[in-house]
């Protein structure tokens, strides 16, 4: 018993931790699937993050700042189109310099407005998201076994939570059963085709990209004022980049990307977890190990070890109507 | 007819294009001082005072301008066989693990010239190490540089990370770094160059390292320009089907152009490790590796070019360090955001500008 509680908690972490990923990789999906390679994606959670904390210090209103963060979010995805789809620009390039954009102006600007060495005034509390208590919670926790996952994983989470795993339905509705969705993937694939038929690549590809800013703003939202009470220092910490691998992992599919997502949300929670503590036969298991895994999979997925990780064709390439 | 295919002269494409394109990015930097309420030029008076002002601030500017040397080009050899090479950082990282190798094993026994030629070959061959199997996974199995390089970023720091808190560390010492090196395993200063020019080094770090990244420069130029392997890799960069037809092995000269790239980045480590801190320290490359994509682009890939583009970000880290002190409102991360906007401009746009030349150069020569 005493270990299932420890599961419990393990797995209500991880899905706390897995929500910024989940997000991010959906906004990565589709920017991807349209053809655009987003290295950014680690700056436009940053650069909404921080927007949401200082709206949401500013206001005292959540919503207010997930608006910022989107708004914020969508206007780095806009840049990235104006360099890589208007001006043809390297995409990789872009992304490394929004990247950075976003690392320095988030301390410089929040240094100048907040003093506090980067960090973003403390958000009250109506400025937050705050868990939700699903009805039933408090009666079900005695209910062995379903109980206490009830309780403890699926009730008491926030409602970005609760978007976010709605939006893994939506994304795959959007991306598979309309027409945007299917010219999107044909743009990714053959923007030559989609071009014949009459439908402008450039549009196309900027709407995949106000998608993308519009999700990878709920990331950044939720690290600030959902997960924590303010911006911190660089408090995206690579997860970008980890979204970015979930994506490959999953093969550029959204359903896939939630499992890619949960599980790498659930390495992080139980390295958390095995700090310091040691297993019987092995001993202590340096927590490294759990870091690096994610990247290790991914590698090795790519590799084709673990089936074929196929990118969209036209990816990366910016698009030249003929002469 | 469409501009993008009229021929440019050099001195427009190599000279005033990349000149306008930095303009643009450091008048966005200024406008975002001024909107912090600072002024604009007091701060750029203030950054190049603190990086040229004195003798230790050209040493320090010169010390990072190494890093950011060798950095370069790391990015840019890669670069030129048509690869995206985002890993600089990873390599040198775990090329400051050759080097530390052997500084620690030869510094009690031989002086600083013989450890040296043995910490270039351990830096280098650590960094290229480090790059190999991101370059056989491209060259093998098609998977793609840019994503293997990152995630080989993030997996050199958690192996160096554990290597420095469990293996490396000094018993007793709570810093995760190995012991200070002796002065066999130290690379010395260069104070008597600094001392032709009239200059005191001070306390700053510049040393011997930047002679071995003039020498790399050097070689690299002869290696793109003056060898098979060179123009085999400049093909495959321009057009890799032309090249598989023209019978260069693809597999072969992906993965030397990327050990030679790693190489390149491993060697950083020599001038952080071994001429400045004397031992190896977590997350001693501190962004060198990203710096270099700037360098690189800035300096258009070609060995003069990064010296010169590396100098420049020399001076934006050095004089950033003064400039936050003189104006506490301006953190040192203001130079984080310049290099960012660098990149942007002179990379991810720089054919933003192109269109408007070629008019301008249409009218002007009358064509």
């Amino acid at each position: 018993m005493e270990y299932f509680d420890t599961f419990v908690s393990i797995l209500g972490s991880a899905i706390r931790l897995s929500i910024p990923l989940l997000f991010t990789a959906l906004a990565g999906l589709f920017s991807e699937r349209a053809g655009i390679f987003d290295i950014g994606l680690e700056g436009k959670m940053l650069a909404s993050a921080f927007a949401a904390a200082c709206a949401a210090y500013w206001t005292g209103n959540a919503w207010a700042g997930l608006g910022a963060g989107i708004f914020v979010s969508i206007i780095f995805s806009m840049l990235h189109g104006f360099a890589s789809i208007t001006n043809r620009g390297n995409q990789i390039v872009s992304g490394v310099a929004l990247n950075f954009i976003a690392a320095g102006l988030t301390i410089v600007l929040g240094t100048a407005w907040f003093n506090q060495g980067g960090r973003t005034g403390q958000v009250p509390p109506e400025g937050r998201f705050s868990g939700i208590v699903l009805p039933g919670a408090e009666m079900m926790r005695d209910v062995p076994i379903i109980g206490p996952l009830y309780a403890n994983v699926i009730s008491g989470n926030n409602i970005l939570t609760y978007i976010a795993f709605l939006m893994v339905p939506l994304s795959w509705w959007v991306l598979y059963r309309t027409r945007f969705g299917l010219r999107l993937r044909a743009v990714g694939e053959n923007p030559g085709a989609v071009d014949t038929a009459g439908v402008s690549v450039v549009w196309l590809r900027y709407r995949a990209l106000i998608v993308t800013g519009f999700l990878a703003g709920f990331a950044g939202t939720y690290l600030s004022i959902a997960q924590s009470a303010a911006f911190i220092n660089n408090m995206s910490a690579g997860k970008g980049y980890i979204a970015l691998a979930a994506l490959i992992f999953a093969k550029w599919k959204p359903v896939p990307v939630m499992f890619a997502c949960l599980l790498f949300g659930f390495l992080d929670a139980f390295a958390n977890f095995m700090q310091g503590k040691s297993i019987p036969m092995i001993g202590e298991v340096p927590v490294q190990i759990f870091q690096a895994l994610p990247y290790i999979l991914t590698c090795v997925l790519l590799a084709g070890f673990i089936g074929v990780a196929r990118p969209p064709k036209a990816g990366g390439v910016a698009y030249t109507k003929e002469r | 007819m469409s501009t993008a295919s009229v021929p440019l002269p050099a001195w427009i494409n190599y000279g005033v294009i990349p000149l306008l394109n930095l303009i643009l990015a450091f008048l966005f930097s200024g406008l975002v001082v001024w909107a912090i309420g600072e002024n604009p030029l007091e701060a750029l008076n203030f950054l190049i005072q603190g990086a040229l002002g004195r003798g230790d601030a050209i040493g320090f500017t010169l010390f990072y301008a190494t890093s950011f040397i060798f950095t370069g080009l790391s990015v840019a050899v890669a670069f030129h066989a048509g690869l995206f090479n985002i890993g600089s950082e990873g390599q040198a990282y775990v090329g400051g693990l050759g080097a530390a190798l052997v500084a620690l094993s030869l510094d009690h026994y031989v002086p600083w010239y013989v450890t040296m030629p043995f910490a270039v070959v351990g830096a280098a061959l650590f960094g290229a190490a480090w790059a190999f199997i991101p370059a056989w996974l491209q060259a093998k199995r098609g998977s793609h540089i840019v994503i293997t390089t990152i995630m080989f970023n993030f997996i050199g720091a958690a192996l160096m990370v554990y290597l420095l808190v469990n293996v490396f560390i000094v018993p007793g010492k709570m810093a995760p770094e190995t012991r200070t090196f002796l002065a066999g395993g130290q690379l010395p200063k260069l104070d008597w160059l600094m001392a032709l020019f009239g200059l005191k080094l001070g306390p700053a770090p510049f040393n011997v390292s930047f002679i071995i990244a003039l020498v790399m420069c050097y070689l690299v130029w002869l290696l793109i320009w003056r060898t098979k392997l060179g123009y085999e890799m400049r093909t495959l960069g321009i057009s890799p089907t032309a090249a598989v037809y023209a019978g260069i092995p693809y597999v072969r000269t992906v993965i030397i152009a990327m050990l030679i790239s790693g190489g390149l980045a491993g060697m950083m480590s020599l001038n952080a490790v071994m001429g400045a801190s004397a031992r190896l320290q977590v997350e001693f490359v501190a962004g060198a590796g990203f710096v270099g994509i700037a360098v690189s682009l800035m300096g258009r890939s070609h060995p003069v070019g990064i010296v010169l583009a590396a100098i420049l970000f020399g001076i934006l880290y050095q004089g950033g360090a003064d400039l936050s002190f003189e104006m506490p409102n301006i953190t040192r991360d203001m130079i984080v955001v310049i290099q960012g906007l660098v990149i942007f401009f002179a990379g991810a746009l720089e054919y933003m500008l192109r269109p408007a030349m070629v008019r301008l150069y249409q009218t002007a020569t009358g064509k």
